[in-house]
């Protein structure tokens, strides 16, 4: 369903990503794992469209390269971005909102969004309350309901469990196999290969902009023998 | 008392034309980084506008007030598709100079097909009557500019707070790509601060003609030189600091001229600036700068 190849990504006149190829197929998980600087947030942001890149990016066959930020959205692309970046200035509930901006079907999404105030009650108890007041894990749920709301045909994590307790880590991903159960297809970034190898159907290895290393998660076992490519050490 | 009253409906009906101006300064500021020098052009563009259609089409002063606003926010929004979007993005410096650029040629447009001198046009001056409220005599045009003013900050605070595209402006101020990455989009966002903006003018524009009378090339021009300094004062880009910037220099300027002698009534302008000086040592950011303004905008 997603599609790229040649991907190369740019910062300016730094070319973060070298060429690379991805493909996720409809309801699958793939992880992007690499070391700090792989270029795998430029990956992401050049299939939401706010890096500048050259290659293909299909979405359903389409090409997407042409298309503007909004309109990548608009046609299924929704991310969780690193550093989640939910409105701190705007409540909880008003974030959700911004999430199902586009939408015409306000009663359905109203009701989506209380289905999230179930799922976390916490959310729920601070719907008026500004989302900057949240504490990281609620801000990363937060960013990820805030995604979903756009009812996307893939949805894109950026390392969701980046800086937050073991519990709450171990949440991050239940969400996550939940919401691949739902048949959502979901291209994940992480620190965490274990975790995210877990989840996965298939795994890319991207390190100084290249995939190193890919296939079926099942062959990168439990991921610890991945450590070395995923410190950035070479042996 | 009497005294006082009157005087603080004047410092008002002054603060509420200048938290108007900035306001539309400010919204247009917070969400794209743009000081709109054009925007005084905005407010000239409604005084012509008025005049055009008073020749040509009705002299019923309600029709054109509807009329005038039209044609601000057409303008504003114009503007912006026109000589704005271009710079979309560019540095702080380079929209400031676009801006004093197209309003120098709005301005140089107005003296080529309008008039350096005056023109006449006044069928809102019936709004300045002196009026008694018991003993007291006031200018009904002061309570109608202060209640409008408070009529129209409620009604923004209600857009943004309640609607979808108010709720994305906010957002926008503080992370547009991520409104975008929502799917919102950009123009929209964009097009909708200017739309508001030259609302707010255009309710600006019907009072500064109902006090004139009459419209000329520069006549938006100083008002909006003050309204930017409202927003220096109260923070730039934050709009419960352009309402307060606002007031405050009205409050200030009829407070300086009460208070010197009436020979040096010339120098209430320097004497306001210096306090504002003061205020900017203080507080350089201004009183309610949107970086340490946590949570809400307005
Ligand atoms: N806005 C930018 N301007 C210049 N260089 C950038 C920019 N963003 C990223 N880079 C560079 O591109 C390379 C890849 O960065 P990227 O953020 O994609 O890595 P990453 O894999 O997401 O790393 P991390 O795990 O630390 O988030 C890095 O060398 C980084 O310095
Ligand atoms: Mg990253």
């Amino acid at each position: 369903m997603l599609e790229i190849s040649q991907l190369k990504v740019f910062h300016g006149v730094i070319e973060a990503v070298h060429g690379i190829d991805v493909s996720v197929s409809e309801g699958q998980c793939v992880s992007l794992l690499g070391p700090n600087g792989a270029g795998k947030t430029s990956t992401l942001s050049a299939i939401t469209g706010t890096a500048k890149s050259t290659g293909s990016i299909r979405l359903l066959g389409e090409d997407m390269t042409r298309l503007s930020i909004e309109e990548r959205c608009r046609k299924g692309i929704a991310i969780s971005p690193e550093g989640r970046r939910i409105f701190s200035n705007l409540t909880v509930r008003d974030n959700m909102l911004m999430g199902g901006a586009m939408r015409r079907d306000r009663a359905a999404l109203l009701s989506e969004i209380g289905e999230w105030f179930e799922r976390f009650p916490i959310l729920g108890e601070r719907a008026g309350q500004m989302a900057g007041t949240l504490s990281g894990g609620e801000q990363q749920m937060l960013a990820i309901a805030r995604a979903l709301l756009s009812r996307p045909r893939i949805l894109l994590l950026d390392e969701p469990s980046l800086g937050l307790a073991p519990q709450i880590v171990a949440k991050i991903f239940e969400i996550i196999r939940e919401l691949k159960s739902r048949g959502i297809t979901i291209l994940l970034v992480e620190q965490n290969a274990a975790a995210a190898i877990g989840v996965s159907d298939k795994v890319y290895i991207l390190n100084n902009g290249r995939i190193s290393r890919q296939g079926a998660a099942a062959e990168f076992g439990d991921g610890s023998d991945l450590m070395d490519e995923l410190t950035g050490v070479h042996s | 008392m009497d005294y006082f009253i009157q005087q603080s409906l004047n410092a008002l009906s002054f603060g509420a034309e200048y938290a108007l101006i900035a306001l539309g300064l400010a919204i247009v500021f917070s969400i794209m980084g743009l000081v709109n020098f054009a925007h005084g052009e905005v407010i000239a563009f409604g005084g012509y506008s008025m005049v055009i259609m008073g020749t040509l089409l009705t002299n019923n002063p309600f029709v054109l007030m509807v009329g005038v606003v039209a044609a601000c926010v057409f303008a504003s929004v114009a503007l912006e598709r026109v000589a704005f979007r271009t710079v979309r993005g560019a540095d702080l410096t380079t929209g400031l100079l676009t801006a004093f650029g197209v309003s120098i040629i709005l301005q140089n447009l107005f003296l080529l097909f309008g008039s350096p001198r005056p023109i006449a046009a006044t069928q809102f001056i019936f709004l300045d009557r002196t009026i008694a409220i018991g003993s007291i005599r006031v200018s009904s045009l002061q309570i109608y500019e202060t209640v409008t003013t408070l009529l129209a900050i409620l009604a923004l605070m209600f857009f943004l707070r309640r609607t979808t595209l108010g709720m994305a402006m906010r957002a926008a101020a503080l992370d547009f790509e991520m409104v975008r990455l929502c799917g919102v989009r950009a123009n929209r966002v964009i097009a909708g601060a200017f739309a508001i903006s030259g609302l707010l003018a255009g309710l600006a524009c019907i009072f500064i003609m109902a006090r004139r009378g009459s419209v000329q090339p520069h006549m938006g021009f100083d008002p909006v030189l003050v309204a930017f300094v409202a927003c220096v004062i109260g923070g730039f880009g934050s709009l419960p600091g352009a309402v307060l910037g606002g007031f405050l220099l009205g409050i200030t300027e009829v407070a300086v001229l009460i208070l010197l002698p009436q020979s040096a009534g010339g120098l209430a302008h320097a004497v306001v600036f210096a306090l504002v000086a003061l205020v900017l040592i203080w507080r350089p950011d201004g009183i309610l700068s949107p970086a340490r303004e946590k949570g809400d905008k307005i």
